[in-house]
This record gives structure tokens, sequence and C-alpha cells, in this order.
């Protein structure tokens, strides 16, 4: 009876679950911080548990359909719409799948590592409903198969952060970059909406799969793409559009940093899934190819660059991930550059899009784990400035074995599983364009450089007096940060593995639009 | 920041026609123009008007920010607990379980030019009550913290 309601109900329950953790959280959190910090994590481990159950279910049996509101749960098109699907419908394929996982995994470490690491904050219930509607977001973004709810969850998730960012106030500055944030991406909100709509006036429909199989590519679409692209882009923080990524970054408590990494991975998702499912072959795939890895190269350099000045660990780390969200841009952008050509795709180009969604699984683990490092870091001395650091080594061991696996994942050394992924893209991106694939290498030193130099600030040297009395991080942050670890390790040693059963559906179901619309519509 | 008596007066007066306005609104929301979160967003004026004809201590001895805070998570937690039952009952999310089923809002929509009946359109009314009841709650939560300010910079 409850297995059969879970297997039937899951994408739902994605959402439904931590809405109602979140709505409950300030009755409940009233009651003490113990029952408060009970019912988060709980709130939160039934999620991932019902975001990895969905997984598996959607690797085994394929595509998940769940219409809200409907009579049955699989009922996409009812009998009297005239075909087409007028409901809210979850879409989750192996993609959308992939992109659970992530939230799931990252989401329960970075809960487990808040309990302890925001106790200290002042008015923590609505901290954590706006937490939990912000995972919610995360996941209902990732999962819908339609546009306007795609919309809806992208707004949920600025607000939400855009909250979280201003949430350790800091004599204003924190609240001005939350403030920042929250105009930024609503702007992006508000093209997207635009975009939604050109789309809705010309084929009556808001599911993804309906419009894109009546998808004729006229310059209503082309302006379309533009705005989409634009907002996706301003949402994923890829240069030119990166300027709010230092101030949010830096100036949010370090567990929403971490969260909002993956945020900026679910926008990414958006973007891959508006190219490649809701256009495909109808739009010029090499140029838009080519504007994407143009978009990924500026935010490779300019993000690696920027960030060895950078005196404020955290800074530094934001413009790091300006830097590999480049990455992942220039892989999916290789991809899709040559999406009509089989044979390119065949020998490179799907190899490059693998890698590109491999960095975002290793991505949103490696910078999670290093924001939340240097979250521990900022805790126990409660600054950010490199040069006040030093001799950490001594007293934060543990925190310091974090640090270096994180710095050595995001720097590509193997075993590491920053190195799986940027194999992938090196070699998959050498054939496309050999010059494409030396930047990206340079990048890759160079980020191993500033890590280095990080590293000695914080870490090395002797213990400075005023650190004498500096203990290790509570245990609670330790185990969240080394579920991250070890997820790292374990997927630089046995990175064929992942690919193999995470990464390459993911990938299959992304180039793969006949079977994304025939899931909805049926045999077409 | 107390304003005169005629405004004191004037708000006080007007007060209760707002919020029954406003709660018109919500309860027709299914039937007319508006819903939960306009209907809501007029009761959230008429406490607006209160706040502002009456100094910020007097309006928070009146008003208790824990009720207008639970009220915020009640009406959330009804809207999704109203999604939620449909699961339970072996529906998906957000079926309508109470349309035509006779009980509560369960009535057939009588086809053809009518006023239109109240007791029609299953739990959409509830949806509605739900949002008009968190939207009260949160906007004048919002007010009373933003007078909350105003009062420390004008002193």
């Amino acid at each position: 009876m409850i297995t059969d309601f879970l297997l039937h109900h899951t994408p739902a329950l994605l959402v439904a679950v931590p809405l109602l953790g979140a709505f409950l959280t300030p009755i409940i959190g009233r009651i003490s911080p113990i029952v408060r910090k009970i019912w988060v994590m709980g709130t939160m481990t039934l999620t991932s548990a019902i975001a990895v159950l969905l997984v598996y279910l959607v690797y085994t049996r394929g595509t998940f359909v769940y219409v809200f509101g409907a009579l049955t749960p699989g009922l996409a098109i009812p009998p009297d719409s005239g075909g087409i699907p007028i409901r809210i419908i979850f879409t989750v394929d192996p993609m959308g799948a992939f992109m659970d996982l992530i939230v799931a995994v990252v989401g329960f470490c970075v809960i487990l590592y808040s309990l302890s690491g925001d106790e200290k904050r002042t008015g923590l219930h609505y901290f954590y409903t706006l937490f939990l509607l912000l995972i919610t977001s995360v996941l209902g973004m990732v999962s819908t198969g339609d546009l306007f709810n795609f919309f809806v969850f992208i707004e949920i998730s600025s607000l939400a952060s855009a909250g979280l960012v201003a949430f350790s106030v800091e004599q204003g500055r924190a609240v001005e970059a939350g403030l920042k944030y929250f105009m930024i991406s609503t702007m992006g909100g508000i093209f997207l909406l635009f975009a939604i709509g050109i789309l809705y006036g010309q084929y009556n429909a808001l599911n993804i799969a309906m419009i894109a199989e009546r998808m004729q590519f006229t310059s209503l679409d082309k302006i379309a793409l533009v705005l989409m692209v634009v907002a996706l882009a301003m949402k994923c923080g890829a240069v030119p559009l990166h300027f709010w990524t230092p101030d949010a970054y830096s100036l949010a408590p370090s567990t929403i940093t971490a969260m909002l990494v993956v945020v900026s991975q679910a926008s990414l998702y958006g973007l891959f899934r508006f190219v490649f499912t809701l256009y495909n072959l109808t739009l010029n795939y090499v140029t838009i190819g080519w504007v994407i890895i143009i978009l990924g190269v500026l935010s490779m350099v300019i993000g690696v660059t920027m960030a060895i000045p950078q005196k404020d660990v955290k800074r530094l780390m934001a413009y790091h991930a300006v830097s590999q969200t480049g990455y992942m841009l220039l892989g999916v952008g290789v991809g899709l550059a040559v999406l009509g050509n089989q044979a390119a795709l065949d020998t490179y180009g799907f190899i490059a899009i693998e890698g590109g969604l491999f960095h975002i699984i290793n991505h949103a683990l490696y910078k999670g784990l290093l924001f939340l490092t240097a979250g521990a870091i900022i805790y126990r001395i409660g600054t950010r400035d490199l040069n006040k650091m030093g001799g950490l080594g001594h007293s934060m061991k543990y925190t310091m074995i974090f640090f270096m696996i994180g710095a050595l994942a995001i720097a590509g050394i193997p075993p590491f599983n920053g190195f799986a992924s940027k194999l992938l893209i090196y070699e998959s991106v050498y054939l496309f364009n050999p010059l494409l694939a030396i930047i990206a290498m340079v990048v890759s030193i160079l980020t191993l450089a500033s890590f280095v130099k990080v590293f000695h600030s914080i870490f090395m040297g002797p213990t400075l007096p005023e650190y004498s009395k500096v203990r290790e991080a509570p245990p609670a942050m330790l185990i969240g940060m080394g579920i991250l670890a070890v997820l790292i390790i374990a997927f630089g040693f046995f990175p064929q593995l992942v690919v193999d059963s995470l990464v390459a559906p993911a990938a299959h179901a992304l180039i793969n639009q006949g079977s994304y619309i025939s899931a909805i519509l049926g045999g077409a | 920041m107390r304003m005169s008596k005629i405004v004191r007066t004037g708000s006080d007066l007007m007060y209760p026609f707002i919020f029954i306005f406003g709660w018109y609104v919500i309860m027709h929301g299914h039937l007319t123009p508006g819903g939960g979160f306009q209907g809501g967003a007029v009761v959230a004026t008429g406490a607006a008007l209160v706040i502002v004809a009456y100094s910020y201590q007097e309006v928070n001895a009146m008003i208790k920010k824990a009720i207008l805070m639970f009220q915020e998570s009640g009406g959330l937690v009804l809207f999704i607990g109203a999604g939620l039952a449909g699961m339970i009952l072996g529906f998906p999310f957000f079926y309508n379980w109470l349309a035509n089923s006779g009980s509560l809002f369960g009535m057939s929509v009588i086809p053809g030019p009518n006023p239109g009946e109240l007791n029609t359109a299953g739990f959409l009314p509830l949806m509605n009550i739900a949002v008009g009841t968190e939207v009260w709650g949160g906007l004048t939560i919002v007010i009373l913290y933003m007078l909350s300010g105003v009062e420390k910079e004008g002193i």
C-alpha cells in the first residue's frame, strides 16, 4: 500500500514534501531548537530519499510522466482537450533525474552541515523555511515539463535565494548583494516570461514536448531563444552576465552559497533543456553552439583571471565557480555545434556532452565542499580575509584535508573527480578545435596555482597567536563535508562506472528530442 | 506617529467594511474576478489603514505577530494539505476531489447564463480561503515590520 503510493506519486512527493516541511517550519520551529533541527533534517532526509527513489525509477523504467490534477497520474492528454496536454506535467527523464540526484545529495550534506554551522543566527525558522523553499524550487525546475511552471520555480528560487543571501545583514553589505541578485534575477525572469509568452502565443501550448513538436523556428522563435539564453546565462553566472556572483556568493552564509551553486547548475540545465529539447535541430546549431562555446571560454578565462588577485576567500571561490561553469558550457556547446553532424557527434560530440554533464555533478560536489570548508574556517575564526589567516592546519586538520580534496578536484588532478570530467572535455574538444582544449587546460593550471596560494595562506605556517584557541569544526559540519569528500574520491576512482550508469543516459535523454516528445504525446 | 482623532475614527469605521469586502472577494474567487490573493490583499489594506492611523506601540498591543505568523503558515499548510488530500484519496496531487461530490462546495455547475452558485467548484474555494488567509497574515506582518523601522528612524 505505502510502496504503491510512493511508486505512483514520486514526482509529486518530491515537491510536496519539502513544501509542506517549509510551511510547517515556522510553527514547529517555535517549540525548541532541537525540535526544529530534527524537523528540518527529517524533511530533507525524506526529500533526498524520494529523489533517490525517483532517480532509480527513471533510470530503470524510463521517463516518468506525472500529471497534476488529472484523474490518473499518467493521463497526459485528456480525451476532451483536443490533443493538447493542458495540465501541469512533470516529465522526469534521465537528464532531469540526474539533476535531481545532485540536488538530493548536495542538499542533504548542506542541511546537515547547516545544523551546526548556522545555529548562531537569529530568525532560524525563517532561514530554514526559505532554505527548504529553495530546495523545492530547484527540484521543481529540473523536474517540470511545463514552460510556465519552470518560470514559477525559477522565480521561487530567485525570491528565496535573494532573501537568504541578505540573511546575515553584515552592516548592509549582504542586503545590498541580496538586492542586486534579486534585481538581476527578476530581470532574467521577465525575459524568460516574455519568451514563454511568445511561444505560447504561437503554439497555443506551454508543455515543452508539445511546443517542441510544433516548433517552426520563425523569427519570433529566434527572439524567444535569445531571451531564454540571456536569462538563463544570467542565472547561471556565465561571463559577461556574471557580475552578481562574487557579491552574492561571498556575502551569503556558506551553506547558502553551496546551495546557490546548485541553483546555478539548475539554470544551466534549463538552458540545455531549452536548446536541446525545445529547439533541437530546428535552430542553427552551429551558430548557437558557438555562442555557447564563446560564453564558456569567456567564463573560464575571465573567471579564473579575476579569481587570482582576490583576497576574500569566498569571493575567490565565487570567481572560480564562474570559471568552472565555463567548462560545462564549453562541453555541451561543442556537443550542440555538431548536433546535426552524426559522424562528428558519434566521434566526439557525444563525449563532449557527457563531459559537460559529468562536470555539472562534479562541480556541485567539489564546489559545495570548498564553500563549506570556507564556511567552517569563517565559523571558527570570523574573518574572510586571506591575509589575516594562517597556520590553521595545526588546529583544523579534517577541514584542511577536505579543503585539499576539493582544491585538487577543482584543479583537475587525478584521482579526483574533476580530472575525470575535465579529461573527457579536453579529449573531445581537442578533436573539435585544438585551441579551445588548450585554453581549457591553461585555465585548469591557473586554477591549481590559485588554490595552491589559498591553501598556503590559510593552513600553512606556524600557528598565529590570535588563532591559538581555534578548534576543529563541530561534528555535524565535518560529517556534511565528509560525505561530499567521499563522493568526490569515489567518483574520481570509478569515473567509468559513473559515466556509464548516470551520465550517459542523461546525455542520451538530452539529445534525443523524440523520446521526450513521445513520452507526453504518445507514439509520435 | 499617532494620527488625529478624525482619522482614527474614520479608519475604525471603515475597517469592518474593508474586511467584509476582502472576504467577499476571497469567497467569490471561483465566480467573480479576484480570488485569494486579491481578497487577502484587500483585507491587509484594512489592517494597513488601522496601522497607519494608530501608532506602532498601540497596533503592536492590538495584534499579536505570532497569530499573524500562524495565519501565514496555516494558510499555506491548508493549501498544500488540500492538494495532498487528493493524493491520500488515491488521485494525483492537486486533483479536485471535492468537485461534484455533493458535499461542501460540491454542487455541479448549472449550465447557461445564471448569477453563479457559491457552493460549486470543489476545492478551489478552499484554496482561495487558504491563500487569502496567508496573504492577509503575510502582508500585515510586512507592514508591521516596515513600520517598526520607520518608528526607530523617526525618533
